[in-house]
């Protein structure tokens, strides 16, 4: 078994007035990927963005652990630089920024703090980055464009796995990265992952969803189901299948959206 | 970070590279404050013709007979009578570069102004106080009939040519600070480009104050002739003192038939400095006039680029950017005055406040009547940083012409939380996050300078990000 990677211990957060995670455990260890499953409503993005330090982000009771260290406390920035990666539901745009000198500067934040890792990766940062771009089947005139300004959300999936190939972290966390996709590009987006994990093979993944599809893709090794801010049950791939066949009735949850989604359908989940 | 804290901080980062200063050594300084005594000492330092001297006379009596504007910055403190209104900072202007005075020199060294000359300008002037210390033009462009001098000197060698134009684009009467330059100018530039030459290497200067106190009245005249071409940068920058500076410019421009000019600012004067500058083009038949406005730096700006359109098939730009910091006003914008039919004008405003800076566009369209065909796009935006600063809009529109086509856009946004968690969550600082968004704001802008000026540029928006962030 590999080292412990992520230790969520009884976790709860609070957003505004909401106590939306209310005693949640998961361990990560390397090279796992770990699926969390929940209907709208569940919990999933308010995980994704405190493990990640979204301000406003309050974690009221509970531990996480990080590689070894507590990242409570810890800015984004910081958590970036220990080596956390969050895959963003809905990419923000940077308008002006062009995709190319963003992914050269957040190589060059994360080195100067005196990461080794990322002083190699820069080394090869120019050759890398187009094959990258080739595998997600990105025109190579997107690094002149500005950030995900103008792009449709297909394209922002493909560029945060572009960013995820380029930063090389330890853990990605992928939220809803197959909300919004068509099958083929669920497909690119997932062989992307695919790379990223097989190129790194202490590497684990979290990938946060409402629907089982990318799990076809993706292979777990666990599931969890995520229900009012608690993980219910947890098990292997065949609990997503299980889920797939029966939905999120067979677990006893009331899902407001009907059923699994259809193939191939375009879905914006929130 | 405590407020008080931040504000030192970036006092420092400004104070390093630019806000510092050298001895005050002059050959000859004016007393405090003006009166028709000092225009005669101004004169006969200058020993100029008669024409001029009463030329000044005038514009000081409609200096005095005009009221303060009450629009735009806050002008209540600004005290006529401390200023020192000429400081002659050296007997002689340098031909090369070794003639300039030591301090002077290493002045501008510490600029980097020597050096940038000789990589990628096709001359280069320096003003130091009221006078110009330097003015140099590369020989190919002298040997083709350019003209590029500082004012006094084209006023002796080229009179003719000078007084053909000299006020007719801002007269004295236009307002109170034109008329104040008008009575005490001194040094600025002076460019004049020959039908059918086409000057491919930007041409800059370099105006800095050094004295306390100091007026700088530069009054700079630029003659792009028939199907000419040139581009003129200038850049300012003064110490950080705690009493107020005064810079009060005039700059005409003349674009003839078939000509293109480009003007561009990079100003950024020390927080202590009121910028008070008129600016005025006007473009003739077929030709192009840019204005590039960039205002980083004073404690009050109000400068408003404008372009007549004289003739048709004239066509006028003016991009506009600004950032205010704390203790900054910006009051900037542009006009265009479209006297012609078959005309157009486009003015792009970018503007960022922060750290309880206040910014503010003001533009004005005018389209006189029967100036069918006239084609306008004006576009601002504006991105506050923080809660404290503030972001003001005043379009002013004047169109006495149906058959026209008008577009006005305005976009007014804060900066984004989830824009610099998405930032941060990828390994930047905030510090970081927040200069990369607002170099993306103005983008745009900055895209159209010459890369070693919006390398510059860059540079300066992260000076001024560093140590903002609270």
């Amino acid at each position: 078994m590999g080292k412990e990677l992520l230790k969520i211990e009884n976790l709860h957060i609070r957003v505004e007035e909401n106590e939306i995670i209310q005693g949640l455990d998961l361990t990560v260890r390397e090279g796992e990927v770990h699926a969390v499953m929940g209907p709208n409503g569940s919990g999933k993005s308010t995980l994704a963005y405190t493990l990640m330090g979204r301000p406003g982000y309050e974690i009221t009771k509970g531990s996480v652990c990080f590689d070894g260290q507590d990242i409570r406390e810890m800015e984004p920035e910081e958590r970036a630089q220990a080596g956390l990666f969050l895959s963003f539901q809905y990419p923000i745009a940077i308008p002006g920024v062009t995709v190319g000198h963003f992914l050269m500067t957040a190589l060059a934040a994360l080195s100067e703090k005196g990461n080794g890792r990322y002083k190699e990766i820069r080394k090869t940062f120019r050759k890398d980055i187009k094959k990258y771009m080739e595998g997600l089947k990105i025109d190579p005139a997107f690094a002149q464009r500005y950030l995900n300004d103008g792009f449709s959300g297909g394209e922002k999936k493909r560029m945060e796995i572009l960013q995820l190939l380029t930063l090389q972290p330890k853990l990605a966390i992928m939220d809803e990265t197959d909300s919004g996709l068509d099958i083929d590009a669920l497909k690119v987006v997932s062989q992307g992952v695919s790379e990223y994990l097989v190129q790194n093979p202490k590497a684990s993944a979290l990938v946060i969803t409402h629907y089982q599809r990318i799990l076809n893709h993706l292979k777990p090794h666990f599931v969890h189901i995520l229900s009012k801010g608690k993980i219910i049950s947890s098990g292997g791939p065949e609990l997503a299948i299980k889920l797939e066949n029966e939905g999120y009735r067979a677990f006893g949850i009331e899902d407001r959206e009907p059923g699994p989604q259809p193939e191939g359908g375009i879905h914006g989940t929130t | 970070m405590a407020p008080h804290k931040e504000q030192i901080e970036i006092g420092r980062g400004y104070k390093e590279k630019y806000g510092f200063h050298v001895e005050e050594k002059s050959v000859f300084k004016s007393k405090r404050g003006l009166d028709h005594g000092v225009i005669d000492q101004i004169s006969d330092h200058k020993n100029e013709p008669d024409w001029m001297r009463e030329f000044r006379h005038k514009a000081l009596d409609i200096f005095l007979a005009k009221p303060m504007p009450t629009w735009g910055g806050d002008l209540t403190h600004m005290n006529f009578d401390e200023i020192y209104y000429y400081l002659k900072p050296a007997e002689h202007k340098g031909d090369t570069w070794e003639d300039v005075p030591e301090e002077i020199k290493r002045t501008f060294d510490k600029l980097g102004i020597p050096e940038s000359e000789q990589k990628f300008l096709a001359g280069s002037g320096a003003q130091y106080e009221s006078e110009s210390v330097y003015h140099k033009l590369k020989d190919e462009w002298e040997s083709r009939g350019v003209i590029f001098s500082d004012t006094d000197s084209a006023l002796r060698e080229h009179e003719d040519i000078l007084k053909k134009y000299f006020a007719t684009i801002v007269p004295p009467n236009d307002n109170k600070f034109a008329a104040l330059n008008s009575a005490v100018w001194s040094g600025g530039s002076f460019l004049y480009v020959p039908p059918g030459v086409k000057v491919d290497l930007p041409l800059q200067a370099y105006f800095r104050i050094n004295a306390k106190n100091v007026g700088q009245f530069e009054r700079t005249l630029l003659i792009c002739d028939e199907g000419a071409q040139a581009h003129y940068v200038e850049g300012c920058t003064a110490p950080s003192y705690s009493t107020d500076s005064l810079h009060a410019a005039v700059v005409e421009v003349v674009v003839k038939q078939g000509g293109r000019f480009r003007y561009t600012t990079i100003q950024n004067w020390s927080s202590n400095v009121y910028n008070l500058v008129t600016k005025r083009a006007q473009a003739f038949k077929d030709s192009t006039m840019e204005w590039v406005d960039a205002n980083l730096g004073s404690k009050l700006t109000m400068k408003y680029p404008s372009i007549y359109l004289m003739e048709p098939g004239a066509r006028g730009d003016i991009l506009s950017v600004a950032c205010a910091g704390k203790n900054q006003h910006q009051d900037a914008g542009g006009k265009v005055v479209h006297v012609a039919p078959h005309t157009s004008s486009h003015i792009l405003s970018k503007s960022v406040s922060q750290n309880g800076g206040r910014s503010s566009y003001r533009g004005l369209v005018k389209v006189y009547p029967k100036c069918k065909d006239v084609k306008v796009n004006v576009c601002c935006d504006a991105l506050i940083m923080d809660k404290d600063s503030r972001s003001d809009t005043y379009p002013y529109m004047e169109i006495d012409e149906k058959n026209v086509n008008i577009g006005h856009e305005a976009t007014v946004s804060k900066i984004g939380d989830e824009q610099l968690f998405y930032l941060r969550s990828r390994g930047l600082s905030e510090e970081q996050a927040n200069s990369m968004i607002v170099s993306g704001f103005i983008e745009p802008i900055v895209k159209e300078l010459p890369m070693e000026y919006a390398v510059e540029m860059n540079r300066l928006i992260q000076l001024q990000m560093e140590g903002s962030v609270g």
